[in-house]
């Protein structure tokens, strides 16, 4: 199809650039809070899916959904941990973490304003079990002592996560000996300590949760299967990604439900922005629309040529926009996941798939809000157009 | 009046223009008003709190109980007219979607301490006799079809195991403001099954609830209490209703910053489209700007056209925007209930809307009024052709 | 260029002398238009033909239909009825679509106020019309840079219109007429809106157009002495032809 030169289109935003600035900034803004919501979805299932490795799993008591309200009794967990299904480490121990988890409130250092962090009592195998916890200052607390290692977004955010603070909870002081990383993930809004010493203070006979590291990855549901079959155990068993992103359903649901009707809401502004812009340059340029129908120029080619001017803006405008939003990678969100009850820190992640998402997005926008003015300026009369140049 | 019908008459040149910017601006009023009413709905629990009730926890946090034998100690600080107490239950019905809150409570105590929850006679005799009652809100009532005489099972979360209650009472709220999703059954009811179950977790008190006689003494008799359990086994933090709440809130902070800042982002976009719409507008009638000052007209008459047609666009889109909000509002109410239950459109709400709308409409005429004002009369009559 | 001119000029007086038919046939066309409540028959049953190689122009009061016949002509209107045959070929009949492409190939606009895309330079606006052919970009900008510098704007291509003055934008917009090398030129008051000096600079450009190369122009104007650059002055009264005069040859 013969088509009217692309720099046509270019140059005319860039004639009112007034104009071209404002809309697809309005565009830019809209396709920032599309993008930021995608990034933080992101980030949350990142975060959470992190926070596991494939092949372990994690036990809980059947129908306690998370860890802070499970209850296993030693008995189960020495039981579960001599299934054949669970693998052995170094020194003929297998591989098995009961572990004690409870939530305290600690206050933050910006606000002062408390929140619930889960603290979580962890054998020496517990460590082994998590290769992704590297120490970025201090060292790992001594097995059954009074030393804790506080998750890096605690350390940034709460009081008294200094390195050689003591923190007070569960009837005693606590001291900080290190810092971790754990990749970004729920780990890293978390305080450990040893899981005995946890549990005295607790004063919890039982464990909160079991993580067990399966010999083969595909062994999980022959060890559901045995454990369905025997009846002291009354538990579930999950793959650590899947537990850690089942408890985070209702944070993600929420995010990208609120997020996506806002900028469905929020770009009809945009596409009405974009046709006032596309129908005014439509109402200025009669006379050449005129010239360019009588040139030869087909009533597609003119429709074409506006709706491309329209979609340079909004390509613009999602540039620009994901250009925004990926500044927000420096950010981090920290709120209370509704289903642990407790302190999750995750930040937003773009990714291609964000960035082609929020073009198409922008695109469609640009397509919606220039196709009648482009209609309107293809179905012109050339000699009434004319007359008006 | 002159002045005004040439106003709307400009306004009214680009109907289609006009018609979309004020579209515009009415998407974005009611958008604005939505998120400042979710915004409310998270607040709403500690909006409906009383200044005269204290609620006792558990220090180290709301996980961890408190024993029952705190009840007469807390009973007896002076100051404290009445006590009772509630176990954060945390069950499913069903489904884990189907999320509502659900308390075991001391009930007759608990009842007295709440006459927000509006309930029959006849019902709440019915809770009251039943051991195995519950008493139920209205809108959780209307979500899952559930009526008086009902049975229902709750698969315990903390509490494990199916439970079984009647519902004896739906609730209804004195206020707005009032949660109507809660679930209510009898604390003994859960002590005396648990001791069965799980010999050893019972007589365990998730919050003690206490009313003040004088809300003015709330402060000495939260410390009161807590110097009571100092040092105890399990010591104590007493806060009021409000603060209470609003530590869930604060939780959960950078979700309500991110929609208070979405809601100004809206705004923001608006903004440029409606002051493109002015920019737009001011710069096609370059020539008529410049006949008016030609024929005599101040700048202070070009400012009031300007500035008079940006402002009548924009509260018109403001004020349908508002009508629109309530509606909406109800609607958005009515999907959101599981997790905001209380959803109401504030006076503020509506202020804060026309305020934008003449933030708005004030802003995007500055730059094309002072363009205009001081638009140079021979190169602007020229712009005619 | 002018090779290709050539070749177009020994086709048309090939055709011609083959069927001996007129370039433009106008016959019995009525056209009228709504203007509000009332319909206004500017053209009511007008003939006339003009010859390939003629420089014509078309005069007559406001009203008086010259207008709407030379935007029929061009194929940017519809007759009500009556023929419209350009080569044989009735434009009348023509869909929408092919009437488009027809005029890409056939027609050369001049009008009054240059018409020219202010976003594009002299250069491109020259190209624009070849952007229907299929033609390469490389060709495309010899073409442009020939007719331009055809038009004695060899200097100018990369300006806008904007930094044009009028004179030179009509050139520019002639270049533009010329460049697909149309069967007619159609101008309509190319000299309305230009200063004495300028239009007959324009004019002048007009007459070398149809002298050397041969093109069929067609002007409409109501300026005697930019008819007087025609050969062939036809009157138009009311949507009717009054009259048709020769213009003598003069010494210039």
């Amino acid at each position: 199809m013969t088509r009217i030169p692309f720099s046509y289109s270019l140059r005319n935003l860039w004639a009112r650039r007034l104009t071209t600035l404002f809309t697809a900034g309005g565009m830019a803004m809209v396709v920032f809070v599309f993008a930021a919501v995608l990034m933080l979805d992101q980030g949350l299932r990142q975060a959470l899916v992190q926070t596991g490795s494939f092949d372990n799993v994690v036990v809980i008591r059947k129908g306690s959904e998370t860890e802070v309200q499970s209850s296993l009794t030693r008995d189960q967990a020495s039981l579960l941990a001599a299934q054949p299904q669970v693998a052995t480490g170094a020194g003929g121990l297998r591989l098995a973490s009961p572990e004690v988890l409870v939530l305290i409130t600690l206050p933050k250092r910006d606000s002062g304003k408390v929140s619930n962090i889960t603290v979580r009592g962890v054998p020496p195998q517990g460590i082994v079990l998590r290769p992704q916890v590297r120490m970025t200052g201090g060292r790992m607390f001594a097995a059954g002592s009074n030393e804790v290692v506080v998750g890096r977004s605690i350390a940034r955010q709460f009081q008294g996560s200094e390195l050689g603070s003591l923190l007070n909870f569960g009837g005693r002081e606590w001291r900080v000996v290190g810092q971790f990383d754990a990749g970004g993930s729920g780990f890293d809004s978390e305080i450990w300590g040893d899981a005995e010493q946890f549990a005295q203070s607790f004063r919890r006979n039982d464990w909160s949760s079991l993580i067990l590291r399966l010999t083969d990855p595909h062994s999980l549901p022959a060890l559901q299967k045995a454990v369905e079959a025997d009846p002291r155990l009354t538990v579930e068993i999950k793959r650590e990604p899947q537990f850690y992103s089942d408890q985070s359903e209702m944070m993600s649901s929420f995010i990208s439900v609120l997020g996506l009707s806002l900028s469905i809401i929020f770009s009809i502004g945009a596409i009405i922005g974009a046709m006032i812009t596309m129908y005014a340059a439509v109402a200025q340029r009669v006379g050449e629309i005129g010239t360019l129908r009588a040139l030869g120029f087909r009533r597609s080619s003119v429709l074409l040529a506006f709706l491309v001017e329209s979609l340079l803006l909004s390509v613009l405008g999602g540039v620009v926009g994901v250009a925004l939003a990926s500044t927000l990678q420096a950010f981090t969100i920290s709120t209370m996941n509704w289903q642990s009850f407790s302190e999750l820190a995750f930040g937003f992640h773009l990714t291609a798939g964000i960035v082609i998402k929020s073009l198409v997005f922008a695109v469609v926008m640009g397509l919606l809000g220039g196709f009648l003015p482009a209609l309107r300026a293809s179905r012109m009369q050339i000699v009434e157009a004319l007359r008006e140049s | 009046m002159f002045f005004l019908s040439l106003i709307i008459r400009n306004a009214l040149r680009h109907r289609l223009r006009t018609a979309l910017t004020v579209l515009g601006m009415v998407v974005a009023v009611l958008a604005f008003g939505l998120l400042a009413t979710v915004v409310d709905a998270w607040y709403a629990g500690a909006d409906a709190a009383s200044d005269k009730r204290l609620v006792t926890r558990n220090a180290t946090s709301l996980v961890f109980p408190l024993p029952l034998t705190y009840y007469p100690r807390i009973r007896a600080i002076d100051g404290v007219q009445a006590v009772s107490w509630a176990n954060w239950f945390g069950g499913v019905y069903k489904e884990p979607k189907n999320f509502f809150p659900q308390f075991a409570i001391e009930a007759r105590g608990y009842l007295a301490l709440y006459p927000e929850f509006l309930l029959s006679d006849a019902e709440r005799e019915g809770f009251l006799r039943d051991r195995r009652g519950a008493i139920v809100g209205r809108k959780t009532a209307e979500l899952y079809g559930l009526r008086v005489g009902d049975n229902i099972t709750l698969r315990g979360t903390i509490y494990p195991g199916n439970w079984d209650f009647v519902i004896r009472g739906i609730y209804h709220g004195a206020r707005k403001n009032t949660d109507e999703t809660q679930f209510f059954f009898h604390w003994d009811y859960l002590n005396e099954t648990i001791k069965i179950r799980i010999p050893g977790r019972e007589n365990r008190i998730g919050v003690y609830i206490a009313e003040v006689s004088d809300a003015s003494e709330i402060a000495r008799i939260a410390r009161d209490i807590d110097a009571q359990f100092k040092n105890a086994s399990a010591e104590t933090l007493s806060e009021t209703e409000k603060a209470f709440q609003l530590g869930f809130v604060a939780m959960t902070e950078a979700i309500v910053v991110a929609i208070r800042l979405v809601s100004y982002l809206v705004i923001f976009i608006i903004m440029a489209v409606m002051a493109n719409t002015m920019a737009m507008t001011a710069r096609e009638r370059t020539s008529e700007y410049a006949t008016l000052r030609a024929l005599g007209f101040g700048p202070a008459f070009l400012h009031g056209l300007i500035y008079g047609e940006s402002l009548a666009i924009a509260l018109c889109g403001g004020l349908l925007g508002v009508v629109l909000t309530f509606p909406v509002a109800a609607w958005v109410g009515h999907i959101l209930g599981k997790f905001l239950p209380v959803f109401t459109v504030s006076i503020e709400t509506v202020q804060m809307q026309f305020i934008a709308a003449l933030l708005v409409g004030f802003l995007a005429a500055i730059w094309p009024a002072r363009t205009a004002a001081r638009v140079n009369i021979v190169n602007g009559l020229r712009a005619v052709a | 260029m002018s090779e290709a001119q050539g070749n177009t000029i020994e086709h048309t007086t090939a055709a011609q002398a083959a069927n001996a038919m007129p370039l433009v046939r106008v016959h019995q066309v009525v056209k009228s238009y709504q203007r509000g409540a009332q319909r206004v028959e500017v053209l009511r049953g007008l003939t006339l033909d003009i010859q390939a190689g003629e420089f014509l122009a078309l005069m007559g009061p406001s009203g008086s239909g010259k207008s709407t016949l030379l935007n029929l002509i061009a194929g940017i209107d519809q007759p009500d009825s009556g023929e419209l045959r350009v080569q044989g070929q009735d434009i009348g009949q023509l869909s929408e679509g092919d009437l488009a492409d027809w005029r890409a190939r056939n027609v050369g606009f001049i009008f009054q106020f240059y018409n020219l895309m202010p976003v594009l330079n002299a250069l491109e606006n020259v190209e624009l019309p070849l952007m229907l052919t299929n033609l390469s970009r490389s060709e495309r900008r010899a073409r442009a840079e020939n007719a331009l510098a055809l038009v004695g704007l060899a200097d100018r291509m990369d300006h806008y219109p904007n930094e044009l003055s009028g004179g030179q934008q009509q050139r520019v917009a002639i270049a533009r007429a010329l460049i697909s090398d149309p069967t007619l030129i159609v101008a309509d008051e190319p000299t309305g809106d230009l200063d004495r000096e300028s239009a007959g600079e324009i004019l002048q450009l007009m007459q070398a157009l149809n002298q050397q190369l041969g093109k069929t122009i067609i002007m409409v104007t109501h300026d005697q002495r930019a008819a007087e650059h025609a050969q062939a002055i036809m009157h138009l009264e009311k949507g009717v032809l009054s009259s048709r005069e020769e213009v003598q040859p003069r010494a210039n």
